[in-house]
């Protein structure tokens, strides 16, 4: 089966959400999810990530003056059942009183489909989703894995417009979890549908979305691929969330960020954009640093500490001037000890600068 | 929105029962307790000693019945859930059923142990040369309040001791604390809000007890049997209802009380 | 552990105890079932006061079951969507209602009755008709009715569930009769049962709402308790414990099964 020919795209305008306590649970928001993208919405608990994705599902109600489309068709105020979107929840919402084959069939036997197309299409997402020897089970007796793929096979079998799923993967363990998602993907991409995905792990979104929105107090922080956010993170929020940052404040002198004694030379695109002698935060990532030999180096310190962790070597290095122990990853079975010294490399185009806030204070 | 709508029909049938058959009645009974002879019966019951014997002697009972089915029903609770033997699950099964039973069928068992020619009445002929016959006197309304009362104090302090951490009382006894130290300092009070609340509900079950009373047909007066006499014989329905009211207070209280302690309210039997 | 003396003294008391609950049901069923219960069993087991009861009461005996079924049937469409709104909306008048339906718990069988007859005694093709003591049951058993089905509905995660039925296109009524219904069939059914079991017993409020040609069989048993012979009594006993032990028996056995599983 194909849902690319029902999918739709989503356009949320000015879409903004206050609970009935007065709290602002989103801001205002415009969002648009290209017919057959899979948006994953990143972000911690209480981010409004979740709100969002009740929100396009129609579980919830935007504020007065947002407005949601899919396609060309308002469904601000229409409420879930009449939206045709295929939802996954985050506990499965399996209907316990339904073996298998009555919960796949539900959203057909709902809008009065006959019998003979019911059990067809049924027999299709048994067969898409290894299901057939489950057909007449409980729900009590499926495993976390095949619960979860009899929600999604109940959701998608009336081929609905977009696909909203609230961190389906959440309750299952780590490895099972590694092996779904590129399971998800896969199916995802072959149907055509378009799709939204809420997660709170950001391995999960990366491997996922097409495009990541990293949300924010209620608000969307970044927006982009897996990539740009990765790599040109626009704020400390983003940098930190996905990944592990170093993050150190240093001046800018010349075509380079000085730290007392020691220096890291810049590329033109960043020294050229910011004022000589300004304080900036310089952040970079542990596996794009390098540890080479002391003398050959502008940026010079000591290691603090370093744990094997079998694929790499996390060394902990004080470089002087550097208030924080400064990560880097070390990927040659080489061995490290207090006190050896050691110069640091860090690609150029691997460094991200941002202007420092004073107040903000976080820890790598 | 739309859905609310929705939502409120489905308490319509419920709104309307609980208006038309219960809250109206009530407060109909309350206007006709205070307008009648001018809301004298309040007066009457406060002054009276009919009444307030009547009150007095219910109150009484149904505290003695309450205080004598807890001790006895904690005994029998506790033994319950520390020992498994053979069908101890039938006993239990056995010991719910009488939660139920109405307050005749509960008076008539009392007849059936202490009438005239009752279990009692048989084994006094046999030892003494003479029947005991308890049924109709105070101790029959005692011996049939507490049947009511016993069920529902072992349920419930089966239900706390079966919940009650057993670490709790190895930690005591890795203090070394004895059983009666254990008794009182912990199990007890891990009883405690049980006990209360079924307290409570067999303190309104036995104030209200009509059913055994009005078998047992004794001379003792107990504030249902009031009631019903004020009603029929007197036709004073005026009295009638503000007894019923201040009866119904009560019974409310023990009520509130006992779902303060988180107890849910068992059937009324009685 | 060795077993001291308490044990077998506790072990003596708790069978005293049950022997106190459980003799005199025995004793009313053997007395029923015995020619002259002053001779004893010896002078013979017989039906014969069974019979006589089914001619002098059986009229109490169909109006109790009628009576009985009608109310549960009431508490079924009464109780449970008033159920399903309690645990679903948390307003005030959801507390009001609460609250109104907890009371008759509360206030004693004999208030209500009076309450009742203040207000609907005067219309006397409804006072005389058997309608009059179903009102009463239906108040006093509609509280237990609800208080299993909202029990139930606390305990599983309906909201998400219905949510799962909405997403997938379920109006309303589909997802009321599909999700919710289903779902709180073990309160419904122990529901079921203490309705059909309370109305049966039910003797404070219906004394006083009974006409001489509305008689239940509480009203019956309390009638034969007053006027008949040991005998008798003890077989209308028998029959009316033989109607409800059955209940008894069912709700026992359903609470006990999800225990085991869980």
């Amino acid at each position: 089966m194909n849902n690319a020919s029902t999918s739709v795209a989503i356009t949320l305008k000015q879409v903004q959400k206050t609970f009935s306590d007065g709290t602002l649970a989103l801001k205002p928001l415009d969002l648009h999810i290209e017919k057959g993208e899979i948006l994953v919405l990143l972000g911690p608990s209480g981010c409004g990530k979740t709100t969002t994705l009740r929100l396009i599902a129609g579980l919830e109600f935007c504020d007065q003056g947002g407005q949601i489309l899919f396609g060309d068709r308002d469904v601000t105020s229409i409420a879930i059942e009449q939206r045709r979107v295929g939802m996954v929840f985050q506990s499965y919402a399996l209907f316990p009183n339904m073996n298998v084959s009555e919960n796949i069939a539900y959203g057909l036997r709902v809008r009065g489909e006959s019998k003979a197309l019911k059990e067809k299409k049924v027999q299709e997402m048994l067969t898409l989703f290894d299901l057939e020897p489950y057909a007449e089970r409980g729900i009590d007796q499926l495993s976390g894995g095949q619960r979860q793929r009899v929600a999604l096979a109940r959701a998608i079998i009336t081929e609905p417009e977009v696909l909203l799923l609230d961190e389906p993967l959440s309750a299952l363990d780590a490895l099972l979890k590694k092996r779904l998602r590129t399971d998800i993907n896969a199916l995802l991409k072959r149907l055509g549908i378009t799709a939204v995905y809420v997660t709170h792990d950001q391995e999960e979104a990366m491997a996922m979305g097409d495009r990541i929105a990293v949300l924010d107090r209620g608000d969307i922080a970044q927006i982009g691929t897996a990539e740009d956010i990765y790599l040109s993170p626009k704020s400390e929020f983003v940098a930190n969330f996905i990944g592990q940052m170093n993050h150190f404040d240093g001046l800018l002198h010349g075509q380079a960020l000085s730290f007392k004694s020691n220096f890291m030379a810049l590329p033109e695109a960043l020294y050229s954009t910011h004022k000589e002698g300004e304080r900036l935060r310089c952040m970079t990532r542990p596996e794009d640093m390098r540890l080479i030999a002391f003398e050959d180096a502008t940026l010079k310190g000591a290691v603090f500490h370093s744990v094997f962790l079998g694929d790499r070597t996390r060394v902990l290095v004080s470089v002087e001037g550097v208030t924080e122990l400064l990560h880097v990853d070390c990927f040659e079975r080489k061995r490290y000890s207090r006190g050896d010294r050691v110069g640091l490399l860090v690609p150029p185009l691997r460094v991200v600068l941002l202007p420092t806030k004073e107040t903000e204070d976080m820890p790598c | 929105m739309k859905q609310n709508k929705q939502y409120l029909l489905l308490i319509i049938p419920a709104l309307i029962v609980s208006l038309a058959f219960f809250l109206l009645p009530m407060a109909k009974l309350l206007w006709l307790s205070l307008t009648e002879q001018h809301g004298i019966s309040y007066w009457y019951i406060l002054t009276k000693p009919v009444y307030l014997k009547s009150l007095g002697s219910t109150f009484l009972l149904s505290a003695v019945v309450t205080i004598t089915s807890l001790v006895i029903a904690t005994i029998v609770g506790l033994f319950l859930t520390r020992h498994a033997f053979r069908g101890k699950s039938i006993l239990v099964a056995m010991l719910s059923f009488p939660l139920v039973f109405p307050g005749v069928v509960i008076g008539f068992f009392v007849i059936m142990l202490a009438g005239r020619q009752g279990l009692f009445a048989e084994l006094g002929l046999a030892l003494t040369g003479e029947r005991w016959t308890l049924a109709y006197s105070i101790a029959g309304l005692f011996i049939g309040y507490l049947y009511f009362s016993i069920p529902r104090v072992v349920l419930t302090v089966m239900g706390a001791a079966e919940k009650l951490d057993h670490n709790l009382i190895e930690a005591g006894r890795s203090l070394g604390a004895n059983r009666w130290q254990l008794l009182r300092d912990v199990t007890l009070p891990a009883l405690t809000p049980g006990l209360i609340s079924s307290g409570s509900i067999c303190f309104a079950t036995s104030m209200g007890a009509f059913g055994t009373a009005f078998t047992l047909a004794t001379n003792l007066n107990v504030l249902p049997m009031t009631i019903y006499t004020e009603f029929t014989l007197n036709a004073n329905f005026a009295m009638a209802a503000a007894l019923s009211l201040i009866l119904g207070f009560i019974t409310w209280l023990c009520l509130t009380i006992a779902r303060r302690q988180g107890g849910s309210s068992l059937g009324m039997g009685g | 552990m060795k077993k001291g003396m308490s044990f077998y003294f506790q072990l003596a008391f708790t069978l005293l105890v049950c022997a106190f609950l459980i003799v005199p049901i025995f004793m009313s069923i053997t007395a029923g079932l015995t020619n002259n219960y002053f001779v004893g069993v010896k002078s013979g087991l017989t039906l014969r006061w069974v019979y006589q009861v089914w001619g002098l009461y059986s009229d109490t005996i169909w109006l109790t079951i009628n009576i009985a079924l009608v109310t549960t049937l009431v508490n079924l469409c009464v109780g449970v969507p008033c159920a399903y709104y309690l645990a679903r909306t948390r307003s005030k008048l959801s507390a009001f209602l609460d609250e109104c339906l907890t009371l008759p718990i509360a206030i004693p069988g004999m208030a209500i009755a009076l309450g009742l007859i203040s207000v609907y005694g005067g219309i006397s093709e409804f006072r005389m008709s058997w309608l009059f003591i179903l009102v009463g049951h239906v108040i006093f058993t509609l509280p237990f009715m609800v208080k299993s089905v909202l029990a139930v509905l606390q305990s599983i995660n309906f909201r998400v569930l219905e949510e799962g039925a909405a997403s997938l296109g379920a109006s309303f009524w589909q997802r009321f009769f599909h999700i919710i219904v289903p779902n709180c069939k073990t309160g419904i059914v122990s529901g079921v049962l203490m309705t059909l079991t309370l109305s049966a017993g039910e003797f404070n409020l219906t004394w006083m709402l009974h006409t001489p040609l509305t008689k239940t069989l509480p009203v019956g048993l309390a009638d034969s308790y007053a006027s008949m012979r040991l005998e008798v009594s003890s077989a209308y006993t028998l029959i009316f414990l033989g109607m409800i032990l059955p209940l008894l028996m069912a709700a026992q056995w359903l609470n006990r099964k999800p225990k085991r599983t869980a």
